[in-house]
């Protein structure tokens, strides 16, 4: 048996993170205020830390902590109520509380469908926010995830990231921000930001992991939650399918990308026995139900079957760059930029031989934007290197080291531009 | 985290008793509950061991044992791959199982070993050793 008494708060810990999300969602459709719903989760989450040690946990803990949640909606209704009534105040306010409170009397506060957690979704990630502020709230709201927790994750002092979930609350307050799921072109918009900021905390914890930060995993994770929950709560979205099967896939790699030192270990020298074959299987489900779905492929599903090109590949040499080369092209199309230029120069040097992707790499060499990026030269050198222009490639390796912010990846980079110099190394 | 769980056989299970439709129905929405939470990975119900074998290891030797085999309760009937924050998300999503059959029943709750369990000694022997090899295969003319 279980110690009862660390039991009960491990269970109630639990039950929070399993809960909150859905009990703020449907407390901000009542109270169409963010910051109140939260408080008033918050104070549920009080009553069962008082209640449940003694009376045990109840049968259905997530109504049980709605049901808290509701009451003191409703006392604080009353409480403003009166308050209006002492002061005076516009008789056509307090009518609209009144209804409020009847319609949180008898409001049905299940959820089946998840409309509520969509909403929140939307909320979290409302256009008025800057992008910091969107993935703070999003852990906040619905990874129910602590402040403290959001700051190590992101190695950032708990203070800022009180204060970003604080000015992000009065930004949605300000902004008046509607609490309706938007239709139409507007709603493409913001299912579009709600995937961008999922991508961006799978990316935080995707591009640093180190495996000595348990951290950086464990938002990955979180990140992939979300994005099976996005899939699941509006399955028509072909894009966040493409999203999860993304993410699927490139969590597949995890284990296999960095070495014992934690030095980076490229694509092609990966142990592909290390990647992860239920997460390969998930993702290339994911991308057939993206595609099944049809319609334009956006960029997630785009990236999610270049992804897939690489799963599928036994070994490095199995590749099909040419299929990679054309999936980059069309996402070239879609979601025009220069480093997806430069991807597609490496796959075509990879389906054509290095002439041809340097040919590719050298129209890009004057794009502003690629200027100060270590991987232009990176790209660059491998390709000279594989067509035995052994001076021009050492140049090009160094200039990289010089260019990247990486240690280790400068390490590697000052490695491949000395081995430039000795031609008989292989 | 990953978490497998395992669901305990019973007589029932054993003897190839196919769940009736308002179990099956019940585990349905249980499983929908589980999607939407982005928890489940995978899972499968299971042969009775009367269609299964067992391959017993004594040194060198090898014996195959065909089903079934007796102990019930130990035995299982089927299995979830989950992916939670903790155990204790575990429990709490296996307490809201149906009861698989309405009376005894039970479900084993064991984390997955993840790479980082090994330590960070295993790891660089394997790195070493697949180094090595490729190194051989570069070699090759």
């Amino acid at each position: 048996m279980r110690d009862p008494s660390t039991g009960v708060h491990r269970a109630i810990d639990a039950v929070w993170r399993m809960e909150s999300a859905r009990l703020v969602a449907g407390l901000v459709r009542l109270v169409r205020d963010v910051g109140l719903a939260e408080e008033l989760a918050q104070d549920a989450l009080v009553a069962a830390l008082e209640q449940w040690p003694g009376a045990g946990i109840p049968h259905n803990p997530g109504a049980w902590l709605m049901a808290a949640a509701k009451h003191r909606a409703i006392d604080q209704v009353r409480r403003a109520r009166m308050m209006e009534r002492k002061h005076g105040e516009m008789a056509r306010e307090r009518e609209a509380l009144e209804e409020a409170a009847v319609e949180m009397r008898d409001a049905a506060l299940d959820d089946p469908i998840g409309d509520d957690l969509l909403r929140l979704m939307f909320i979290a990630c409302h256009p008025v926010l800057a992008p910091e502020a969107r993935v703070a709230l999003t852990l906040r709201l619905l990874g129910g995830l602590s402040t403290e927790e959001i700051a190590r994750a992101f190695l950032v002092p708990v203070p800022t990231v009180a204060q970003r979930i604080v000015r992000a609350k009065q930004a949605l307050a300000e902004a008046r921000a509607p609490f309706e799921a938007p239709r139409g072109p507007e709603f493409r918009a913001r299912i579009d930001s709600v995937r961008g900021v999922i991508y961006l905390i799978f990316n935080e914890g995707y591009a640093t992991t180190s495996g000595a930060d348990w951290t950086r995993p464990a938002l990955c994770e979180e990140a992939l939650r979300l994005g099976r929950i996005l899939a699941e709560l509006a399955p028509g979205e072909a894009e966040s399918h493409g999203l999860a099967a993304l993410m699927e896939i490139q969590a597949s790699r995890l284990r296999a990308r960095t070495g014992p030192g934690g030095e980076p270990i490229l694509l092609p020298d990966q142990d592909r026995g290390a990647w992860d074959g239920l997460l390969i299987r998930r993702g290339l489900a994911a991308l057939d139900r993206a595609e099944r779905l049809g319609g334009v492929r956006g960029p997630y599903t785009l990236q999610a079957a270049i992804a897939a090109c690489h799963a599928r590949a036994r070994t490095a040499g199995d590749t099909d760059w040419g299929r990679i080369a054309e999936l980059y092209r069309e996402l070239a199309r879609r979601a025009p930029s220069p480093i997806v230029e430069l991807n597609r120069a490496v796959a075509l040097g990879m389906a054509h031989g290095p002439a041809a992707g340097l040919e590719a790499v050298d129209a890009l060499r004057s794009e502003p934007s690629l200027q100060a990026y270590h991987l232009l030269p990176t790209v660059r050198g491998d390709l000279l290197h594989k067509l035995g222009r052994m001076a021009e490639a050492r140049a090009e390796f160094e200039r990289a080291a010089a260019l990247t912010r990486n240690g280790r990846e400068r390490t590697l980079l000052l490695e491949r531009s000395a081995a430039c110099g000795i031609p008989d190394r292989c | 985290m990953r978490v497998m769980i395992l669901i305990k056989a019973t007589g029932d299970t054993e003897a190839g008793v196919m769940p009736g439709k308002a179990l099956m129905d019940e585990m349905g929405r249980f499983n929908g509950e589980l999607v939407k939470a982005g928890v489940l990975l995978d899972g499968e119900g299971l042969h009775p061991s009367s269609r299964g074998a067992r391959v017993r290891f004594q040194g060198k030797d090898r014996t195959v044992v065909d089903g079934p085999f007796a102990e019930t309760k130990e035995l299982i009937a089927g299995y979830w791959l989950w992916q939670v924050r903790s155990l204790d998300e575990a429990i709490e999503w296996v307490k809201r199982c149906p009861n698989p059959t309405g009376e005894w029943g039970e479900a084993e709750i064991r984390p997955l070993l993840e790479p980082e369990d090994f330590g960070p000694d295993l790891a660089p022997g394997l790195r070493e050793q697949e180094a090595c090899l490729r190194a051989q295969v570069d070699a090759r003319p």
